[in-house]
């Protein structure tokens, strides 16, 4: 029998009450994330571009991803003239459940994961790809061309970094042992120099595969901004030149639930970040300010500095085009993620 | 490619199923109501046709029926985004041919306001280049500063936009007193600005893979079609008609014609044209400093403006250099106080004209870059 790490099981037992807990909780925390990320979204924007971005709704503007949401519920939904009914309805379903499956093995703090499985690694990369398919489901029964165009895109992108993405993985599960999140974070556990960013716990020989680490982090940031559609890769919802891609034609709440994909993918990857990079919700200065509800600040606060610099790169890069992404995936980043592997596959036999 | 010489197969005999895509009235980068018709293989642009006619307003028609003096609001409707541009070649047609000589400080007010605008402009062009290839922020700073020209022309004319300010002979009004300090303002402003730019976007590695060795327009196809301003340039060629054909006061200054070099790609390619642009920038600053400080601070702008605007019997045409290209009206007069004929020669209706020649062959992404580094404005397309 596996050790349990979830509060809810022990206080409740094993029970259908506290399974219901631990989907509903991930939920409520994917809602007020995403209207956080909005607001950040609009803001952080807002201060790159010297403008002040919403001012009326609330003091600075604080409610206005919820007027947003509000709006979208109040629109008018329309399905295309030839359009496939079925498919146009649950594309954003699928694409939804897709990124909130992956909140079930996010570990947000030492005692709380929603289901332990011991490859949650793994299980992540599985259901992540798994929007692709809602992505093409949309994009081809929307019968409009951008849409189609962009879900082409799309699904081609989405395969191809998701190889280098995985290599990656596998790099911090030779390092680690393990495809356990908890197990990965408890091993990084201490001053910040462990965590897996700067090589890892270990004596001084882990200056070996310091670069290689850093260049694994930096390919993972890069292949998961393509995965999730984000700039300087955007190409599938590339405005000036798709109008919206796959989602050109949903309106309300559709519309809304690929937005909150979108915003819980980013999420779910400032979370693998944290988790197999930045020590997950440890403290990055040993004891101090350690603990269970400091494990969920530390935890939060590092995923949200990811999406922070996911935002930031949006609105300073331009956009590649379709060609030179799938040179950058295939030419540069796999080669890089395969030499980085094996250079910390060597280290992890030698010592 | 490579492989159709290993494979004996004529690609271009394989039927393929190729997408018609329509491109626009309504899309978010065919800068305004321009549809293009695509011919997709894929990704790759095989055929694009430009329909263009949607916001067509009878200028030509409606100047028949004006007087000389109110057919000036009209013409600022053509290139909305460069009007104090477009009045000049048509004042100075109508002055050549009433021979006016009009006050030395209305000739500089009027190459001060011409060059502001020309910066104005050109500061739209890039700005909505860089949107085109996914950068929106460069968009907003650019922005930021024309507002504070446009300030100076509303301050001036009353108007942000389409201002009716150069009038047959002189100006509408005179300018306000602090104008000198205004403009100098705004020039140490403009060029901080484009120096951000060429840091956040114009050498941003991103960028240049975008646009440099895209679009490639070689110079003899450029002048076949009749090109002008900056997409010839950008070829390779140092036209410029305030250098070339000088008119108004334009052999006063110094001033260089920047083209396109191929600095970071072939000669002619979408990054030159771009670039043409941000130097004239600097250019226009030099001329509006030297203009600044050679302008006389009195004289009356209003006094040489005739009673009444009737040209004698004949025919003219006179061309400027529009931030776009070669403005030109050719104007038929049968000397009563409205024209016989009107007719404008305009840039982006001939810069246009070249996109179905370019654009072929290149993805999908790239024609729209294409077609924002031609720089079109339709209401001068249509007219």
């Amino acid at each position: 029998m596996m050790e349990t790490f979830n509060i809810f099981d022990k206080i409740f037992g094993i029970s259908i009450l506290s399974a219901l807990i631990s989907v509903i909780l991930p939920l409520i925390f994917l809602i007020i994330y995403a209207l956080v990320a909005i607001l950040g979204e609009l803001k952080i924007s807002a201060w790159i571009q010297e403008r002040l971005g919403p001012m009326r709704t609330g003091p600075y503007g604080i409610l206005q991803p919820i007027a947003e949401v509000v709006k979208l519920i109040q629109k008018e939904d329309i399905i295309p003239a030839g359009a496939n009914k079925f498919l146009f309805n649950f594309a954003p379903f699928v694409i939804f459940a897709g990124s909130f499956a992956g909140f079930a093995v996010v570990p947000f703090t030492a005692a709380f994961v929603p289901a332990e499985i011991n490859i949650g690694l793994f299980y992540i990369f599985a259901v992540g790809a798994f929007s692709v398919i809602g992505i093409v489901m949309g994009g081809w029964a929307s019968n409009n061309k951008y849409s189609l165009l962009g879900a082409i895109r799309s699904a081609s992108q989405m395969i191809s970094y998701e190889i280098p993405g995985a290599v990656v993985i596998l790099s911090a599960a030779v390092l680690a042992n393990s495809l356990d999140m908890q197990k990965i974070i408890s091993l990084q556990s201490g001053f910040f120099w462990n965590w897996y960013l700067f090589g890892g716990p270990g004596p001084w020989t882990k200056i070996w595969i310091f670069p290689f680490t850093l260049i694994l982090a930096t390919i993972y940031m890069f292949a998961s901004l393509a995965e999730t559609n984000r700039t300087p890769f955007d190409i599938p919802e590339g405005e000036s030149e798709l109008v919206a891609g796959y989602h050109t034609e949903y309106s309300g709440m559709k519309f809304a639930m690929f937005f909150f994909a979108e915003y819980s993918s980013m999420f779910i990857v400032g979370a693998v970040m944290a988790v197999v990079f930045l020590g997950g919700w440890n403290s990055p200065f040993g004891d101090f300010m350690g603990g269970f509800w400091w494990g969920i600040f530390w935890f939060t606060i590092k995923a949200m500095f990811i999406v922070f610099i996911q935002i930031w790169l949006r609105w300073t890069l331009p956009r590649v085009r379709v060609d030179q992404l799938m040179y950058f995936g295939w030419k540069i980043l796999l080669p890089f993620s395969l030499v980085s592997f094996i250079v910390i596959s060597l280290y992890r036999i030698i010592y | 490619m490579t492989t159709k010489e290993f494979i004996d197969i004529d690609f271009s005999q394989i039927e393929s199923d190729r997408m018609r895509l329509n491109v626009g009235p309504q899309h978010p980068s065919t800068h305004g109501v321009l549809r293009l018709e695509v011919e997709l293989d894929g990704e790759v642009v095989t055929n694009v046709i430009p329909h263009i006619g949607y916001l067509h307003r009878c200028f030509e028609k409606i100047c028949e029926n004006m007087n000389y003096q109110q057919i000036i609001p009209y013409i600022d409707r053509m290139d909305y985004i460069s009007a104090m541009n477009n009045e000049l070649p048509y004042v100075i047609a109508l002055e050549k041919l009433m021979d006016i000589k009009v006050p030395e400080k209305v000739e500089y007010i009027r190459v001060i306001m011409s060059e502001l605008n020309r910066i104005a402009n050109h500061q739209i062009a890039i700005a909505t280049f860089g949107l085109d290839a996914g950068a929106f922020t460069p968009f907003l700073y650019l922005f930021r500063d024309r507002e504070y020209i446009l300030w100076i022309f509303e301050k001036a004319s009353g108007a942000r936009l389409l201002f009716n300010y150069f009038w047959v002979g002189g100006l509408a009004n005179d300018v306000y007193p602090t104008f000198k300090e205004d403009v100098l303002t705004i020039v140490h402003q403009v060029r901080k600005t484009i120096k951000e730019i060429e840091d956040l976007l114009i050498y941003n590695k991103i960028f240049i893979d975008r646009t440099a060795n895209v679009g490639i327009l070689p110079l003899d196809v450029a002048i076949s079609y009749g090109c002008s301003g900056p997409v010839l340039r950008g070829s390779g060629m140092q036209f410029d008609l305030r250098k070339n054909e000088p008119y108004s006061i334009y052999e006063r200054f110094d001033f260089e014609i920047p083209f396109g070099k191929g600095e970071v790609g072939t000669v002619g390619d979408c990054w030159d044209r771009n670039i043409v642009r941000v130097r004239e920038i600097e250019q226009s600053c030099r001329i509006i400093e030297q203009a600044i400080a050679q302008m006389p601070n009195d004289g009356d702008v209003q006094s040489a403006i005739p009673k009444k605007v009737r040209p004698p019997k004949g025919e003219i045409y006179f061309r400027t250099e529009n931030p776009k290209g070669e403005l030109g009206f050719y104007i038929i007069s049968d000397g009563k106080d409205k024209p016989h004929r009107v007719k404008a020669r305009g840039p982006s209706f001939v810069n246009l004209s070249v996109l179905p020649e370019i654009a072929k062959g290149y993805l999908f992404a790239d024609l729209i870059v294409i077609l924002g580094s031609i720089d079109i404005v339709l209401g001068e397309v249509d007219r």
